[in-house]
Order: structure tokens, then sequence, then C-alpha cells
């Protein structure tokens, strides 16, 4: 580790907590609709937009009917993305020619991308049309985030709200979510990612001519020379920037952003980063002003930055550690090289960006990478599947970051009142029964999908096995970090892992819809119980939620909740092959 | 009920026209305008023939020339289909092909760890400053250059950290071996 490499995540959270509070100010302009500065464009645009779909801006929606609208809208737009996805070779800007999308992976994909997943078991460049990406694919990412916000949205009103029966309009979040929040500020970052070397363009592949001629011996013993390079082309920034900004993380390219034409510069890399944490951190400052309690907001943020500062360090330890099963080779860090764990890492990031990226990138539901996980030294692996597996809720993915750190705050709360032996309250609204059995609901689908799917995966040779690239605990790791990475609808991958078969393509489209719905609709039912209630006025048993006690018992329920439940499975996975690496296994 | 699906399907139509085509057009309109090389790829030319990208690595493996990384996207480095080798640390496959590129690569000193190990995209350009002055004794000797004038190049080919500040310092392998063959 060098001095250099903090002083790289130093600028970059210094940054994200600058930018915090002026994004969630504006935040909460945008969904209280009080003015903004963009209201003259898009106000007009807005009434247009309503009457042609007939929706009533002023009807507010109970919790039931916030959660259907959000739900025959997630099916719309899958239908549309599945639909464009398998006609792909009869629509236009398909300048490759690339055939229909198999059913298999056009069902995954298009729940991929409308969970905000971003799953990807495809080579993205050599399957997906320029159309598909920008209608099929690029939407989503706008749509999948704006339902985030308007869920966060819903459950910070049932707090904020007394004695009301509602949450607010699905239709009226949604647009303002996407085009007051989203579209203008992908805009102005795909901009700035094109003058960084970010490609934006509709022209067909390019072929260059290599310097040098490669001759290559094929399986067959025959001598093949190749000549040239097929350089892939398409509008990647303006997807780039809406995948960043709506934490989806589904790459224009395979190697998503470890692509130089996806993050060509460091500082590209930079501003992907702080895309990714901007919105989550805004949406928990925006949750503070409107409850009342600004104080409570950087309390719950600072929760967050507990967990991200431990991941960032340990993970950051682990890859600059040199592989001891490797000889004839200099793994020191150094002024001329990074050093550490070079294998699927990027020379222009270097260990310091991978690890960094790595963790906000899990922390939040994004799963873009600049690097490959999969490579990753045991322990360095470990860290970002921890984080999904704690719920994504350290800054989270935009919105469903906010309403999952709400249900565990909803939780500690609960224990602090079990603790003292008072009826929980929490911002004044009494938590009884049947929230906490919503929360509990919340929490405990997660494993539930996560273990019971890698078990069967691990069970059935043929069809969980034989996708494997590596073996040994490695090999279980691969698994359960799909699972993982699909339930928690983050989309990185351990990557080795061949998921465009029959059995993953449906098994992971199953753990992403439930990951996503399943726990949306618990969430919401409490939104609603807590809108209903009473204010009780604070008294000297109230636990307040404001203070570093709270922060650090909020830390210890999420971190006491992901341990219990993961630690056996995590302990047969890196955490074993941590312990042989040492000892000099390889499998 | 059926008020809901109408304005759901209506609503996702008028949507996916203005996120999916319109504004992607536009970035696209405005890239050109203001950025017309970085937004096509930054390609480089010589004589009316495109002869690669700036940022997209190309494989080299004669030892007249610098090599790149080594490349898991398809036969190495087609970036038809960029990609990580996804071998985990424990890999016996992996640390037999890290060895093996030791093999080929070494004259007894141990070889910077980029030069041997495969990037993430399967296309990195760059090379650490470490591998490419780890090369210069084979290119001496290949080429009959004087190792003095192959470091001068080598340092004029170090891409410092951006603002002094971010990501690591590199060397373009193409712009490095354009470079090289300039020489008489």
């Amino acid at each position: 580790m060098s001095l250099n490499g903090w002083l790289q995540i130093a600028l970059f959270i210094t940054l994200v907590l600058l930018l915090a509070r002026p994004m969630g100010s504006y935040i909460t302009q945008v969904f209280e609709r009080r003015r903004t500065l963009l209201d003259p464009i898009l106000v007009p645009c807005e009434r247009v937009l309503y009457r042609i779909t007939s929706i009533d801006a002023a009807h507010e929606m109970r919790w039931t009917e916030y959660a259907g609208s959000m739900l025959v809208f997630s099916a719309a737009t899958l239908l549309l993305t599945y639909v464009v996805e398998r006609l792909q070779h009869l629509l236009p800007l398909n300048p490759q020619h690339l055939p229909a999308v198999e059913p298999a992976l056009a069902l995954n994909t298009a729940i991929s991308f409308t969970t905000n997943t971003n799953w990807q078991a495809y080579t993205p460049e050599s399957t997906m049309s320029y159309l598909t990406q920008m209608l099929g694919l690029a939407t989503h990412n706008f749509w999948s985030a704006a339902v985030g916000m308007a869920l966060a949205m819903a459950l910070v009103r049932g707090i904020a709200r007394r004695e009301s029966k509602t949450l607010g309009n699905f239709w009226v979040d949604l647009t303002r979510g996407t085009f007051w929040i989203l579209l203008p500020m992908s805009a102005v970052v795909a901009l700035a990612l094109v003058s960084q070397g970010v490609i934006q363009n509709f022209k067909p592949y390019d072929s260059v001519k290599l310097l040098q001629a490669r001759q290559l011996t094929g399986s067959d013993g025959k001598l093949t020379t190749i000549t040239t390079q097929t350089i892939p082309q398409g509008p990647v920034a303006s997807q780039e920037a809406i995948k960043m900004l709506g934490t989806n993380g589904g790459g224009f390219f395979n190697a998503n952003s470890a692509h130089p034409f996806e993050n060509p510069t460091p500082l590209s890399n930079l501003l992907q980063m702080l895309c990714i944490f901007l919105l989550p951190a805004g949406l928990v400052v925006s949750l503070g002003q409107m409850v009342g309690s600004p104080r409570h907001g950087w309390a719950v943020l600072a929760a967050m930055l507990i967990f991200w500062f431990a991941g960032t360090l340990v993970c950051y330890w682990a890859e600059v550690q040199p592989n001891p099963l490797l000889h004839g080779v200099d793994q020191h860090v150094s002024l001329l090289q990074s050093g550490g764990n070079m294998e699927g890492k990027e020379v222009r990031f270097g260990i310091v960006n991978s690890a960094l990226f790595a963790i906000v990138t899990t922390d939040a539901s994004c799963g873009a990478v600049n690097s490959m996980h999969d490579s990753f030294m045991p322990i360095g692996g470990m860290v970002p599947m921890i984080n999904i597996l704690l719920g994504e809720v350290v800054f989270g993915g935009v919105g469903a970051g906010l309403y999952g750190m709400l249900v565990f705050v909803v939780i500690a709360v609960f224990i602090a009142g079990l603790m003292v032996g008072r009826t929980p309250e929490y911002l004044g609204k009494k938590i009884e029964a049947y929230d906490v059995q919503m929360c509990m609901l919340y929490v405990l689908i997660f494993p539930l999908l996560i273990l019971s799917l890698s078990a069967i995966s691990v069970l059935m040779p043929h069809l969980g096995l034989s996708s494997l690239t590596n073996h040994g605990p490695h090999g279980l790791s691969e698994i359960l970090y799909a699972y993982t990475s699909a339930t928690g609808n983050n989309g990185s991958a351990f990557a080795g892992l061949n998921a465009n078969t029959p059995w993953y393509n449906y098994s992971l489209a199953v753990a992403m819809f439930f990951g996503r719905f399943m726990m949306i609709v618990p969430m919401l039912a409490l939104a609603g119980s807590l809108a209903g209630k009473k204010i009780v006025p604070a008294s000297a048993g109230t636990f307040p939620v404001t203070t570093p006690l709270f922060t650090v018992l909020l830390a210890g329920v999420i971190l006491i909740v992901g341990a219990l439940t993961f630690f056996p499975v995590l302990s047969l996975g890196p955490v074993l092959e941590h312990l042989l690496l040492r000892t000099g296994h390889t499998f | 009920m059926k008020k809901h699906i109408i304005t759901a399907c209506l609503y996702t139509a008028i949507t996916a026209i203005l996120l999916g085509v319109v504004y992607p057009l536009g970035i696209t309109i405005l890239a050109k305008a203001f950025f017309p090389k970085q937004a096509s790829g930054q390609l480089i030319v010589d004589n009316g023939q495109a002869i690669g990208s700036r940022l997209i690595g190309q494989p080299f493996d004669s030892p007249t020339y610098f090599h790149g990384r080594p490349s898991a996207a398809g036969v190495g480095y087609d970036a038809t289909t960029s990609s990580g080798s996804n071998l985990g640390p424990t890999s016996q496959y992996l640390v037999d092909r890290i060895h093996a590129s030791v093999q080929q690569e070494s004259s007894g000193i141990p070889v910077p760890i980029d030069l041997v190990t495969a990037s993430a995209s399967g296309l990195d350009p760059d090379i650490s400053p470490a591998a490419a002055m780890y090369q210069i004794p084979r290119i001496a000797r290949e080429r009959h250059l004087s190792r003095t004038v192959l470091q001068q190049l080598v340092i004029q080919h170090i891409q410092p950290r951006q603002f002094g500040l971010l990501g690591e310092p590199t060397v373009n392998v193409l712009a490095l071996n354009l470079a090289l063959d300039q020489i008489k």
C-alpha cells in the first residue's frame, strides 16, 4: 500500500461527501415538487406526458396501488426488452447483422435489466445490436433506477407522514426521478466521458491492420496468420453515464468498465466511481431532510462509511500481497509498477483503483467492474461478496440502498427497544409486530434464495459444476457469487462461471426476479403501515437515532445479521482458499 | 386494472423513445461536435490505412518488438470478445501459464508482474514502465540498437499519473513500437 494509493482513496471519498449535501437537497426539491431550475423546460413536457398516458398527477396512492403500478410498469418494460432482443435481426441499427438473441438468454437479460441487476451472461459486442443496447438495455438503466428512487421516496414519506393512508403517486415519482435527475445528469456525465475517450458513434466495427502479423497454430495443427484486428464501435458513452448513475452496471462491452473504450483514463474511472455513490449518498441526506431530522441522515451515512472504509482497507491490503505460488516474478510495489496481484487488472488503474472500484461497485448495487473479481486474491474477492451479502446497504443501489438500509434501521431500533424494555419508536412512530414481521420477511428472503439456489447448483454436477472455470473452494465461490450478485441485484460476477446455460440463465433469472420484487412488496407494506401511525412525542425513554451510539448499533445489527447467515458458506469458499493458498495448494 | 395496464404501456413506449433513441442520438451529435476524435475511437491512420486504436492493445510476440500483456480475449487481443482470464489465485493452470511466460521472457531477473499476467479486458494498451524497461536488453540485442537510445525512447513514452495523482504510470505499447520502427 502506498501514500499515493491512500491519497487517491481520500480524494474519492472527500468528493462524495462534498457532493452529498447539494445532491440531497436537489433530490428533496424534486420529490417534494418544489421549484427547480429545470421547471421551465420540464413542467410543460411533464403535463403533455401525463395527458397522453392519462395519469392524474394529483392522485395519491395507497401502498397496494403504488406496488401494483410499479409491477405493471416493470412487466411492460420487461416485455419490451424481450421483444427487442428477439427481433433485433429485423430491426435497424444492427450494422454487424447479429442474429436474434436465444430465448433463455433473452429472458435472463430482460429480467436482469428490469431488476437493476444487469447480470450479463453474454458477450455484448458479439450478441447485442446497437438498437438493443439503446432501446432494450440502456432504457432500463433509467427506468429501474427511477423505480428504485420512487420506492425509496414512498418509504421516506411513510416515515414522514402521520395518520396518512397514502404514499404519493408512483407515476409522478417515476417521471420526476427520470427527467429531473437521471437524464440531465447522464447527459453531462456522458460528454465528460467522451472527452476522456469513451466512444460515441453509430459506425460499423472498424478493421485495422496489425503492426506485427501473428502466426497461430490451431488445434488441428494448421498455421493461421492474423493480420487484422476488428475494433468494435457504438453509442457507448450515453449508456455508460446512466449505467453508473443508476447503479446498473451492465457494460456495453464484455469487459465492462475495464474495457479501454468504456473507461479509458484514471479520470474517467474516478468519475465513474463518483457517479455510483452520488445518488445513493444524496438520497440519505434527502431522507434526513424529508423526515425533519438532517442529523439522522448523517448518522445513517456514518454507518455506511464504516463499512466502506473497512472494505476498502481489507481489499486493498489483500490485492497488494504477492501471490506466494509464483516464482521468477517481481510483485513488489515500486515507482515503476503497481505490483501486487495484477491478473485481471488494467495497468492504468493498478491495484488501488481496482480494489476501490470493486468495493464501490458492490457497496452500491452497481455491478460494473474495472477488474475481474474472479482473479482477486481469496480475501480480496471475499470482500465484494460480503458487501453484497450484507444487503447492499452501504450507500447501496439508487433507492434500493436507502430502503434496504431503512429496514435495518427499523430492526436496530427494535433491538434497542428490546434491550431497554420499551416499545420501540422510530422518529415518533411506534414499531409494532406487523412492522417487524415485514422487515424480517425482507431480510430472510435474501439468504433463502442465495443459499438454496447455490446448494442446488453444487449438488448437480451436470447443471451446476460443469460451468466452472476454477475448481476447489474457488469453484464454490464462483457459484455463491453468482447467486449473491443476482439476488442482490448487483450484476458483477466471478465471471469464470459460464452462466449462459439453460440452468443458470433460468435459475439466476428467478433469483434476480424474486430478489427484487419479493423484497419490494414487504418494504412497501412497511411504508404503508408506518404512514398510518400517529406521532408519539419523544420522551426520556426514546432511543435517539441521531447519535454515534445509534450509528454503532446500526452497523452492529447489519454485521451480525449478515455474518450469522453467511459465515458458514464463506468459510468453505474464500476463507478455505486463503488458508490453502498459504500452504501452497493449487487446483 | 385495465387503466393501469394501458397507462403502463403508453408510458413505456413514450419514455423508451425519449431515453432509448432521442437521448443517445443527442449525445452522439454533441460528442461529434465537441470531441470528434475521442468519439470515434482514436484510430491511428498511416497512409490512409487504419493501423490501430491508441486505446486498444495489439498482440506482439516477435522478439524485435516490445511485448504487451498476455491476453485472454479470444486468441489474444480479439477486440470482439474482450475478457479477462478469470483464473483464481490457486488455479494450477494460472500458475503454469505465468511460469511459462516467465520462461519465455526471462533473462534471470524477476519479471515485472504485469508483463506475465492477463489484463481485465484482454485489450490493455499499456504496460508498466518497469515492464518496458525490462525488455530493453532483448530489443537492443535483436535490433542492434544501443540501450541508451532505447531507454530514452521508453522514458519519452512514459505517461505519468493523470494530474500527477490519479491512476498509475503507463507506457502505451503500440505507440512505443511505432516509434521504435522509426529509429534508423
